[in-house]
């Protein structure tokens, strides 16, 4: 029997061989596909140039800011809609109504209040990041043992001290979860706003590369950004695991 | 008890009307400057302009059509695909691993390599939306059928059923409450994307229209087209939770 580490690997490791031989074979010549052996070294110059950590750090910047304000937000309406249900109710239309708008089309209308650079992008990040935190604080709130909320009350604890001492601590592994959620959509609109229209970041440097004709940068780029991606969700999902065991797994199904 | 609940959805239909109304009292007051924020009652009116002449909705038809191809495409091959790996173990085992590696991949990042091969034209907003939209469909494809009650599989087998059937007949039945889900989330990702496409390559729709009057500070049209691109996401999920109840009923009676 082969072991299924091994065989996860046998599918890449022969496309990235078939290609490279193909390629050579061939002599490629071509605006939007490279050898792999060339995109491995348009990586290692970009990390020797240092465009390659500049635009990594934009990217990131923007999108755990952005992810840090929208989580605040969604995290606070959240505790409260899934605490006072008068206030969720009064309030179904109105996120229902703005919800559904998606991130991207504010792009023109941050555009023009913010102009281009980091304010735009985080501003972005943040609406997008509001909503999956809103929702599934809302649900984990509401879904706390309701015995947990009659001790609180017989023990007489303020509001505040009601949400640091019963609600978070009960709700924390669902909301950890949203976090990570939201943490793959921050990434994701970061990017997309960066090849969208924003001038910074590795959504621009791929977007250049792209423009500057140079296949090899652009794929390097594409691969740095998939390895992001893979690397924040494997990450956050070991931290998950860690932190919370058993528990984390309720009501993950994505 | 159907009074209340009639009731609170009239109060919660009053506190939005309110938010509307303080919006327009925040652009009556020039609060924030009007080349920024044009009231609810400048945006309504470039709505109603722009359907009466008509501009509005060629660009809102074009971005349902993006939408719709890039979706439809993902949807048969995101299930073709899905159903071809989940039903076969040494498939799983091989090519699976691979897909969860492509997953978190910021889609939009395949943006450019589109460009590169297509140019900017339809067929690479075309690839684009259904290389984003495919990917919830076919890992929820592949889930579901790896899923599948193995006794199901064992009845399979006893009936001496081809594999199409099993196919039809128990997989994606089975998988289909997966499989809709899917659907639903890439509904909302070819939205975006196409969003995304109109915008980079100028093609005839609403992410076009909005970035265009936000160059021309064209405030309210670029609010118009926002509000509408609001409308497609909320009725698009909207229909694809009638047609997944619709279409799960059965699950939910019987057995």
């Amino acid at each position: 029997m082969i072991p299924e580490r091994i065989k996860a690997l046998v599918l890449p490791i022969a496309i990235l061989a078939i290609f490279e031989i193909w390629a050579r074979v061939v002599h490629l010549q071509s605006d939007s596909l490279a050898p792999p052996s060339a995109i491995a070294a348009a990586l290692v110059e970009a990390f020797q140039d240092g465009s390659m950590l500049t635009a990594t750090r934009d990217t990131l910047i923007s999108a755990f800011a952005g992810l840090s304000i929208g989580g605040v937000v969604g995290l606070a309406l959240g505790i409260a809609l899934g605490i006072f249900h008068i206030f969720d109710r009064l309030m179904e239309v109105t996120i229902e109504a703005i919800r559904p708008i998606p991130s991207i089309a504010l792009l023109p209308i941050a555009l023009i209040a913010l102009g281009f650079g980091y304010r735009m992008e985080i501003t972005i990040v943040a609406f997008a990041c509001v909503w999956p935190i809103l929702i599934l604080t809302r649900a984990a709130v509401g879904g706390i043992e309701p015995r947990l909320m009659e001790v609180s009350r017989a023990l007489r604890l303020s509001p505040a001290d009601r949400v640091r001492k019963i609600i978070i601590p009960a709700a924390l592994p669902r909301i950890f979860l949203a976090f990570r959620l939201a943490a793959g959509i921050a990434l994701i609109v970061a990017v997309t706003v960066e090849i969208a229209i924003n001038p910074i970041g590795l959504g621009a440097a791929i977007m250049t590369a792209q423009q500057a004709l140079r296949p090899d940068l652009m794929l390097a780029y594409l691969f740095w950004i998939g390895l992001i991606g893979y690397l924040l969700n494997t990450g956050l999902m070991v931290a998950q695991r860690h932190l919370f065991g058993r528990a984390a797994l309720v009501g993950d199904s994505a | 008890m159907n009074r209340a609940v009639l009731y609170w959805r009239a109060a919660s239909f009053a506190v939005a009307a309110g938010f509307v109304g303080l919006w327009q009292l925040i652009a009556d007051q020039r609060l924030v400057s009007p080349v920024f924020l044009p009231g609810p009652d400048r945006a309504w009116a470039s709505l109603v302009r722009g359907f009466a002449s008509g501009d509005l909705l060629d660009k809102l038809l074009g971005t349902l059509e993006h939408m719709a191809y890039g979706w439809f495409v993902a949807s048969i091959a995101g299930i073709a695909l899905g159903a071809m790996i989940g039903s076969s173990r040494t498939m799983r085992s091989y090519v699976a691993p691979s897909l969860e590696f492509l997953r978190p991949l910021p889609v939009s990042a395949v943006i450019p390599v589109a460009i590169a091969m297509f140019g900017l034209t339809q067929s690479m907003a075309l690839f684009v939306i259904a290389f984003g939209a495919i990917w919830p469909m076919l890992l929820a494809t592949i889930h579901g059928f790896a899923a599948v009650e193995p006794r199901l599989y064992e009845v399979a087998r006893s009936l001496h059923m081809s594999r199409l059937a099993i196919i039809f007949k128990i997989a994606l039945p089975s998988a289909s409450p997966d499989i809709l889900a899917g659907m639903r989330l890439s509904v909302t990702v070819a939205l975006i994307l196409s969003v995304v496409c109109e915008i980079l390559a100028g093609l005839d729709g609403l992410g076009h229209w909005v970035l265009l009057s936000a160059r021309a500070f064209r405030s309210a049209d670029l609010f118009a087209g926002v509000i509408l691109l609001g409308v497609i996401g909320y009725l698009t999920a909207l229909a694809m939770s009638v047609v997944e109840k619709r279409l799960l009923k059965w699950r939910s009676s019987g057995h």
